[in-house]
């Protein structure tokens, strides 16, 4: 329990002093709100499918959430490159403990990344149907921190240096958010994206988003919820499995 | 009396590569053992077996009675390390880091508290306690490690290269605390070097290994006797040869110096 919480005070730390981390991922998020949200807005309107930047910005509180937890996981490479992975891995600790506590605190900060993002996207406009759902929408932003964080330590279990990351990033990240729905409604479209969507864990994550911000998703908060709550489960498992695996 | 590190048999292969080939020795309690070797002679892998980072692929290892592939936990209890390479974490100060370590190893709070004030008054740290180990000197960063280290009271301590871009006053400082542990505690020290004074004046007994295989073991006097040599260098050149090792660069070197152009992004 101690080995779980300390990790996860560390993850926090290192958050909340590097502010120009904070601010940096801030950017890219605002940069498509503001983009999007009003360089489509008005013809998203006349296509009869109300506001754009309502049904967006549900999609970038998701990206950033995303991006923040799938990186902190990622950030394991670091420290195995510059040797803090091993003063955790020699500590007469359960290695299970270790990954616990480092996913949940990378899924803290991107949670409260993505909360960051709420705030930001009132301040234009941005209106909650129901104020009462939010603290619900905060948990299921905290189950799909988890989902990525616990996705950014397998796959950081596996690379020993940073070679991979701009490959994950291109490869992995930006595909899993833009086919996710994040940016266009998912109902009606071709078939075939429309099954990639539904491959797409994070389709269930902003749907969830949708549903507890706006009203009106697609799938369901039910299956929303299955969904995230089994992948969390099988990376949770797949994660910590192939981090007890690790040698150096 | 049962010796604190007993190794029998100990072997590493990476593929068609056989890093450890068949080393065997123990090391007794209290005793202060020095294991010396070119570059890429299986140093290394043999700590990283000794602390169950790295799984042998023969051989057993027990430590302080417990056998580091069945028991690594026990193990673990066991020993503090000083890593060759640095492994602290930058992000955090030097006190965190000794709180980090003392909650993993489940020192109790009070105790982490006045041990972790003595260690660090000792490695003339405590002034610094508040700042982050990222403003920290190459020396400053060694001896927060070597305090860290010792935090828990393991019965063994070991330290890859510890001295390795110390000025003479901090390495002397440090093995006058190390020796003086030693003494007191019955504390036992591990440590590998590339200075050959400090194996001949520090250790007590001295293990040489090249090419997987420990190829010497004894005292510095004995090791000059059985060369004929004055110096434990020569004693050292005699049994290794002149040769000088290549030493591929690994993933770590390379991404260190990536590290260092990127340091200024993190």
């Amino acid at each position: 329990m101690k080995t779980i919480y300390i990790l996860w005070l560390r993850e926090l730390k290192r958050y909340f002093r590097s502010k120009s981390r904070i601010i940096g991922s801030l950017g890219q998020p605002i940069l498509f709100l503001l983009a999007l949200g009003y360089g489509l807005g008005t013809v998203f309107q006349k296509a009869g499918e109300g506001s754009y930047f309502q049904f967006l910005a549900p999609g970038i509180i998701g990206m950033s959430i995303i991006f923040t937890a799938i990186f902190s996981g990622i950030q394991m490479i670091w420290d195995r490159q510059f040797g803090f992975l091993k003063e955790t891995l020699v500590a007469p600790v359960n290695r299970l403990n270790i990954m616990i506590g480092r996913t949940l605190g990378g899924a803290t900060v991107a949670t409260l990344q993505g909360l960051l993002v709420f705030l930001i996207v009132l301040i234009p406009g941005f209106h909650p149907y129901n104020w009462m759902l939010v603290p619900v929408a905060v948990l299921f932003m905290l189950l799909v921190a988890l989902l990525f964080a616990a996705l950014g330590t397998t796959i950081a279990s596996l690379l020993d240096d940073m070679q991979g990351f701009q490959l994950i990033m291109n490869f992995l990240v930006m595909p899993l958010f833009f086919l996710s729905g994040a940016l266009f409604p998912i109902d009606g479209l071709p078939v075939v994206l429309a099954g990639i969507v539904r491959f797409d864990p994070l389709s269930y994550g902003i749907d969830s988003f949708r549903i507890l911000f706006t009203g009106s998703g697609s799938f369901g908060i039910g299956v929303d919820f299955a969904v995230l709550a089994s992948v969390t489960a099988v990376f949770l498992a797949l994660g910590s499995y192939l981090f007890s695996k690790i040698q150096i | 009396m049962e010796p604190i590190i007993r190794v029998e048999g100990l072997a590493k292969k990476f593929g068609d590569f056989t890093a450890v080939d068949g080393v065997s020795f123990s090391v007794e309690k209290g005793e202060i053992f020095a294991f010396l070797g070119p570059n890429g002679a299986g140093k290394s892998t043999t700590i990283k077996m000794l602390t169950t980072v790295l799984t042998p692929s023969r051989g057993t290892i027990a430590l302080n009675g417990h056998d580091a592939t069945k028991d690594p936990a026990a193990v673990r209890r066991s020993f503090g390390i000083v890593f060759q390479d640095p492994s602290l974490d930058d992000e955090l100060t030097a006190e965190e880091n000794m709180e980090f370590h003392g909650v993993l190893y489940g020192v109790p709070a009070k105790t982490r508290k006045e041990r972790t004030r003595q260690l660090l008054e000792f490695v003339e740290l405590w002034d610094r306690r508040k700042s982050l180990v990222k403003e920290f000197s190459g020396g400053m960063k060694r001896r927060l490690e070597i305090a860290r280290g010792l935090l828990h009271h393991p019965a063994v301590i070991f330290l890859d290269e510890p001295t390795l871009g110390l000025d003479p006053q901090t390495r002397n400082h440090m093995w006058t605390y190390l020796q003086e542990l030693n003494a007191k505690e019955g504390i036992t020290v591990f440590f590998t070097t590339h200075y050959m004074e400090e194996a001949e004046r520090i250790a007590r007994r001295i293990a040489i290994i090249d090419h997987g295989k420990i190829i010497a073991m004894g005292t510095a006097a004995e090791l000059r006797e059985r060369t004929g040599k004055n110096s434990l260098e020569d004693a050292f050149l005699a049994l290794t040869g002149n040769v000088i090792r290549e030493e591929e660069a690994g993933a770590t070197d390379r991404m260190r110096a990536r590290g260092r152009m990127w340091q200024g992004r993190r």
